[in-house]
């Protein structure tokens, strides 16, 4: 059993009829970090979530979750790991507290431990004052909150989150990046997918990039950043045009781009260097911006 | 890190806590509550006060004759709604937060049926106290009585779980409400409101052979001390075999619902 990683996946693949969804992944999670999963829509990362939570089955390919193989230790796996789904898994007709308690029950807490656990979950997850309203009144930003804390009542090793803040105002959306934090603190795995580079990148310790069912770059988000150059020289001209040219932060490369930049006869209006953002990463990796959608398997990330 | 390591389903335990949940659900939804329990009401009313004068079934009045078809009738909306709650639920995200965790699978259902019942027992009394005062006067004893809630409580059940599988295969809440008008219509096609033998001839083999005249016949003989013969035991066999075949295939899609 390897002790130092949470989740191994090998030669993953899954189809739905004639699309391809996964075509053959393979990446490890070491404990107590964050992995990203980071694609477009349609890539595949649902359905690398569906699998790895023992909700749908793989075609072909490994999965050992805390070194329990998903499909001949399924119980193992569901105890060891949550999932908070990319729509809200909240019970909309209980109140806050009702659906942490019956998670807590479920998650086999007993007496006065379920109420222990669940007045923590409200505390940590700022709750406390919304604890009996019925769920259908929440705010999108506090389902979201109820939704992980659902999914954190029993401190689980692992935290699958599947587009954790898709759809949040970007207060909610910090608030969130915070929470992960802390649970990443105190030993809890996160494994999250995002199409935010942003997200990726302030959260994650490694990102595995998918596209169109392959992962197509791993590494942590500096690696990353590295593969496409680790700064860009930017010009703005006079006629409203920009022009981004790629450097390694080099005498030579910043030279030989200024050559560049003053071959043409435009005037310029300002010119900067910037550190390369994971948007250049994407864009070189997979040819087109992060967020797109691609039209061959669009139903893929349900 | 875990405080438990849970990796065994506990099917009692588990099942309590989704009846919990269904019946939270039921008390939120007020509206629907009430609707519910009062249309079984007002289907009483309807078919006594409002057609009783019209009917002619011999020597009893009306009002005892239809009694047992009202309950069923009642009895069969009510558990048809449990498709309705099914389909609303699996078209939520928190099904598949349970079926991620060692829930019992079959729990989720179970708890639907329990809330199901329990409306149906407060819908059915009402629906007898409400015949009581309008003149129904039945001469069953304690254990005619004691029976009659058995057969009842046997037939909300096996219908309910009827439901909650149609539920399960309906794809939208439409589809799984429009189930409910056959649960409605079915006792007409029986002996439960006019005597068999005053329906058309090729109307006679398919009112004597369906779940409801049987059921209906057994309720009315408990109900005025006369003769059941068979029908009891078909009565009894209609709502076992219902609520047997429905537990298989509830299982079986449950099942395969993960891809």
């Amino acid at each position: 059993m390897d002790t130092d990683h949470i989740i191994e996946v090998s030669g993953l693949r899954k189809s739905f009829g004639a699309t391809r969804v996964l075509d053959g992944i393979d990446f490890t999670v070491e404990r107590s970090s964050v992995f990203a999963l980071l694609g477009p829509n349609g890539a595949g990362k649902t359905t690398t979530v569906h699998i790895l939570s023992t909700l749908i089955r793989p075609d072909g390919g490994t999965v050992r979750i805390d070194g329990h193989d998903v499909l001949r230790e399924a119980a193992a796996v569901r105890s060891t790991m949550s999932l908070t789904g990319q729509f809200a898994a909240v019970d909309d007709l209980l109140t806050g507290r009702e659906n942490l308690v019956m998670m807590a029950k479920l998650r086999q807490h007993r007496g006065a431990e379920v109420g222990r656990a669940v007045n923590a979950a409200l505390e940590r997850f700022d709750l406390v004052d919304a604890a009996d309203k019925v769920v259908q009144e929440y705010s999108g930003g506090m389902r979201r909150k109820l939704d992980i804390a659902m999914s954190v009542v029993n401190r689980p090793k692992l935290l699958f989150l599947d587009e954790p803040t898709t759809g949040l105002d970007p207060h909610s959306r910090r608030e969130a990046w915070t929470l992960v934090r802390e649970l990443v603190d105190e030993g809890t795995t996160v494994f999250l997918t995002t199409q935010y580079l942003d997200e990726a990148d302030h959260l994650a310790d490694r990102v595995a990039v998918l596209d169109r069912g392959r992962i197509v770059a791993e590494g942590s988000p500096d690696d990353l950043k590295q593969r496409v150059g680790s700064d860009r020289i930017e010009v703005d001209y006079e006629d409203g045009s920009t022009r981004s040219v790629a450097t390694d932060g080099s005498l030579a490369s910043m030279r030989h781009a200024l050559g560049l930049i003053e071959e043409e006869t435009r005037a310029v209006a300002a010119i900067r260097v910037r550190e390369a953002s994971l948007d250049d990463a994407f864009l070189a990796l997979t040819g087109k911006p992060a967020g797109s959608e691609t039209p061959t398997n669009t139903g893929a990330s349900r | 890190m875990n405080l438990y390591e849970r990796t065994r389903p506990r099917p009692l335990h588990d099942s309590l806590v989704m009846t919990v949940r269904s019946m939270r659900h039921s008390f939120r939804e007020i509206d629907v509550l009430m609707i519910g329990i009062m249309m079984p009401v007002m289907l009483m009313l309807l078919m006594t006060v409002v057609f009783g004068g019209a009917m002619d079934v011999g020597a009893a009045d009306y009002v005892d004759y239809v009694v047992p078809g009202v309950l069923l009738l009642c009895a069969g909306y009510g558990a048809s709604l449990t498709a309705v709650s099914v389909t609303q639920d699996m078209a939520g995200g928190i099904v598949n937060r349970f079926r991620t965790m060692n829930v019992f699978p079959a729990a989720i259902l179970f708890g639907h049926v329990s809330a199901s019942l329990m409306r149906n027992i407060v819908s059915t009394a009402l629906v007898i106290a409400t015949a009581l005062l309008i003149g129904f006067r039945p001469s069953a004893g304690p254990v005619e009585w004691f029976a009659i809630a058995g057969l009842m409580l046997l037939f909300i059940v096996a219908l309910s779980w009827m439901s909650a599988v149609v539920g399960l295969i309906a794809n939208h809440v439409e589809t799984a409400s429009a189930f409910g008008f056959f649960f409605v219509f079915l006792p007409y096609l029986s002996g439960a409101f006019v005597p068999v033998h005053t329906l058309p001839s090729w109307l006679q083999p398919i009112a004597e052979h369906q779940p409801i005249t049987p059921i209906g016949e057994t309720l009315r003989g408990l109900l005025f001390r006369t003769t059941i013969e068979q029908y009891g035991w078909i009565a009894v066999t209609w709502c076992g075999g219902i609520l047997l075949v429905s537990a298989a295939v509830g299982a079986v899609l449950w099942r395969n619902r993960s891809g």
